[in-house]
């Protein structure tokens, strides 16, 4: 009895001691699809190889929990050891240099390159993380109804108002809703302006909003609203926040959805074989035929009392063959510059979720320099949010587009003088 | 089951009077020093400790950011600025015209929320008013009918807000059965005037039954003698309500005016989940641009967010004072 008693009595301290000595991280994350559970599953195998680390992935909403509290909780000190974030420039002043933790730093650079500039703060090399994925614009189309209506694909290099002809022609023949639906966001809408030649900035590389090429994007939109063309939901029926447009494309309401590559996971799930869907080339404008480029990245925060288990954690994770798994299980493009090389054995049996995906593959060589500009300007949001939000003004009649443009303007370089104080 | 009873109130009893005796421990001792005269002051210390640390303290610190400015948290980070975000919250050629001042985000909430809380308070005494009327009288189930108002007051807004949204939407309930009458569908949230007119009939639904439930201890609190003696005057019933229950009620419709007002100002949760300010800024209320202001860029203008708040609690202040004077000489007139 005795010596039962104190093995068990052992066990219980060792165990003890090890909970004590384990480091508890926190990540806070968010999902576009069913990344999430791709990523607690690689988490479980690195706690398993690791057992001194735990770590806690809090699921939180997109807009209030990554866009919203996440920077305060950081301007605070506080916040997690992990995040997986989009503002990449914006935050890049709290991110963690993973560098003196990391045991091959140049495999870093070699395979994030280009990326680690969007996360790095100005002059800086520091290696802040990864992305768990670049991300790509381009308009979904739902191809079942253009089969339906009996009417052809655009083939070739086409323009914004020969797809907004067509997809109207579809949603008449065939009795939908609405001919096309946009996420609410100004970042969708750059693309699209950028093809029409908005260049966002002036020659000093600062915020110069209200140029001709603008002003036409804009001025489509408008009328697209106006006309009934475009689903009013999303931009004016919502107010002051990012709104997905992705719901009247799942229950096919729309024709064409302007999105971008993260949905391709998600629309796999949700939609499947209901309709076929796919992805069309962005369409032209006088400048360029571009979407915008952005992605993800997961990253160590400065603030983490565990750098050195943060790094552990992060090596593993940016491995080759762990990277090649969650792309591929996840359908993200990858931001791994060898990955992308070889090639990503995606998971998927679905023939729309394939072509997706190449198609997307096959835009980013399109994309062009401003749009790169644009994404890694470090208050990109500041620009996003202010077009986003005074263009819906004009659809509701509040503003004329003269004034808007005065407004967005203002409000840019009203915002950024208090950054700069 | 007696004999459990019997055992289970000696024991309560029995661990409030250890209770006290280890409470007299410490205070007995302690009134001994300070005097008793002195003691209710140190009941009320708990409270007013936390009034300070969670209330005073936030407002006086609310009111420095008022006077700083840039993007940094902390106070001592923040640069001093005086009266500038009040001068540029203020600047405007015609208040009456947002599109004319500097920030015109601002002066929209105004005139929303203006509008806003004069029809919702009005609507609410109204309508609460009139319902108390009647569940004071003797009807049919009145007990439940007295329930049943009170029932959205323990909704969640957010919850209100998503049935309501799924009532007015698109293919909503509302626009189903306009249907099925054979009339056209309308988009209620997708006009400015709809949208108003809903975020206040909702806000009036889910809060009514709160304020029903105080008018009614009001008109509860009226002695029937006087209704009796009026009867007996030959009075006609809209002569007792306009002689004895609306005087009598006046200093219990002081209350309801005032909290109504204070929530109706404070208006954020309903009206952001159900149109986000919208369409356009129909529905941006002053609380949502503070909070779009302070917290929901990627530029938090924390100065400009508190001058904000600054102006709304002048305002409501203001706006309370004013109330509690006519408040106050009506019950002096009705004496």
């Amino acid at each position: 009895m005795k010596p039962k008693f104190l093995t068990a009595l052992l066990t219980l301290v060792l165990l003890a001691n090890t909970a004590l000595a384990q480091v508890v991280l926190r990540m806070t994350w968010y999902d576009d699809g069913q990344e999430g559970v791709v990523m607690r599953e690689l988490l479980d195998r690195f706690e398993a190889a690791n057992p001194d680390i735990r770590v806690v992935m809090d699921t939180v909403p997109f807009a209030a929990g990554i866009l919203q509290s996440l920077p305060l909780q950081l301007a605070a000190g506080q916040g997690p050891d992990l995040a997986r974030i989009v503002d990449l420039g914006g935050l890049s002043q709290y991110l963690l240099d993973l560098r003196p933790h990391l045991s091959d730093p140049d495999y870093w650079e070699a395979n994030f390159g280009p990326f680690l500039d969007w996360m790095r703060p100005e002059g800086s090399d520091a290696i802040p993380g990864f992305m768990t994925q670049l991300t790509v614009s381009a308009p979904f189309i739902n191809r079942t109804l253009f089969d339906q209506a009996g009417i052809a694909v655009p083939e070739g290099p086409t323009t914004w108002e020969q797809w907004a002809e067509v997809a109207q022609q579809v949603a008449e023949a065939t009795g939908t809703p609405h001919a096309m639906v946009m996420d609410r966001s100004g970042h969708r809408l750059a693309g699209p302006a950028i093809s029409q030649g908005a260049a966002f900035f002036d020659a000093e590389g600062h915020p110069k909003i209200d140029d001709a090429g603008l002003r036409a994007m804009l001025q489509l939109m408008i009328d697209w609203h106006a006309d009934g063309l475009m689903n009013p939901d999303v931009w004016i029926g919502a107010a002051g926040q990012y709104v997905a447009g992705n719901l009247p494309f799942i229950n096919a309401q729309v024709v064409l959805y302007m999105s971008g590559s993260w949905q391709v996971g998600q629309f796999t799930n949700l939609i499947g074989d209901a309709f076929d869907w796919e992805v069309v080339p962005n369409p032209c404008g006088p400048a360029a035929c571009t979407g915008m480029p952005g992605g993800a990245a997961l990253v160590g925060i400065a603030a983490t009392r565990h750098p050195a288990e943060v790094a552990r954690v992060m090596e593993f994770l940016a491995q080759e063959e762990v990277l090649a798994e969650f792309y591929g299980r996840t359908l993200f493009i990858p931001g791994h510059l060898g990955l992308a090389e070889a090639g990503i054995d995606f998971q998927t049996d679905l023939e729309s979720a394939k072509q997706a995906l190449n198609v997307f593959a096959s835009q980013v060589p399109l994309i062009h320099p401003t749009a790169y500009a644009l994404q890694g300007y470090r208050f990109n949001r500041v620009i996003f949010d202010n077009l986003r939000d005074r263009l819906t003004q004009v659809f509701v009649g509040e503003l004329t587009l003269d004034q808007a443009l005065e407004r967005m303007q203002a409000d840019i370089d009203e915002q950024i003088r208090q950054a700069g104080q | 089951m007696s004999i459990l009873a019997t055992l289970s109130s000696k024991l309560a009893q029995g661990v409030y009077v250890l209770l006290m005796n280890i409470f007299g421990l410490v205070m007995e001792p302690l009134q001994r020093l300070i005097g008793v005269r002195r003691m209710p002051y140190l009941f009320l210390l708990p409270n007013l400790l936390i009034f300070g640390i969670f209330i005073l303290f936030p407002m006086v610190l609310n009111l420095y950011f008022a006077t700083t400015s840039g993007t940094a948290l902390f106070p001592q980070e923040r640069p001093f600025v005086g009266t500038a975000n009040f001068e540029r919250l203020y600047a405007c050629q015609d208040y009456f015209n947002p599109v004319t001042c500097q920030e015109d985000r601002f002066w929209r909430a105004v005139h929303n929320t203006t509008v806003f809380v004069a029809l919702q308070v009005g609507g609410m005494i109204l309508i609460s008013l009139t319902t108390a009327l009647v569940l004071n009288r003797k009807i049919v189930a009145r007990g439940f009918f007295r329930s049943v108002y009170f029932y959205p007051v323990l909704l969640s807004p957010v919850v209100v807000a998503l049935i309501w949204k799924w009532i007015l939407q698109r293919d909503g309930l509302l626009n189903a059965l306009l249907v099925g009458l054979g009339q056209e569908p309308v988009q209620f949230l997708l006009s400015g005037t709809w949208a108003m007119a809903w975020i206040i009939i909702i806000s009036i639904w889910a809060e009514m039954g709160f304020y029903t439930l105080i008018l009614l201890a009001g008109l509860q609190s009226i002695p029937s003698e006087l209704y009796d003696a009026g009867a007996v005057d030959g009075t006609s019933s809209t002569q007792r309500f306009r002689h004895i229950t609306l005087p009598l009620l006046m200093p219990t419709m002081m209350v309801v005016l005032i909290l109504a007002l204070i929530r109706s100002v404070q208006q954020f949760d309903k009206v952001f989940v159900l149109t986000g300010g919208g369409p356009g800024t129909a529905t941006f209320l002053l609380v949502q641009y503070i909070y779009s202001t302070g917290f929901a860029t990627q530029i938090p203008r924390f100065g400009m967010a508190a001058a904000a708040s600054v102006t709304l609690g002048a305002v409501l202040l203001i706006a309370t004072i004013i109330q509690l004077r006519l408040g106050r000489s009506s019950e002096r007139h009705l004496a």
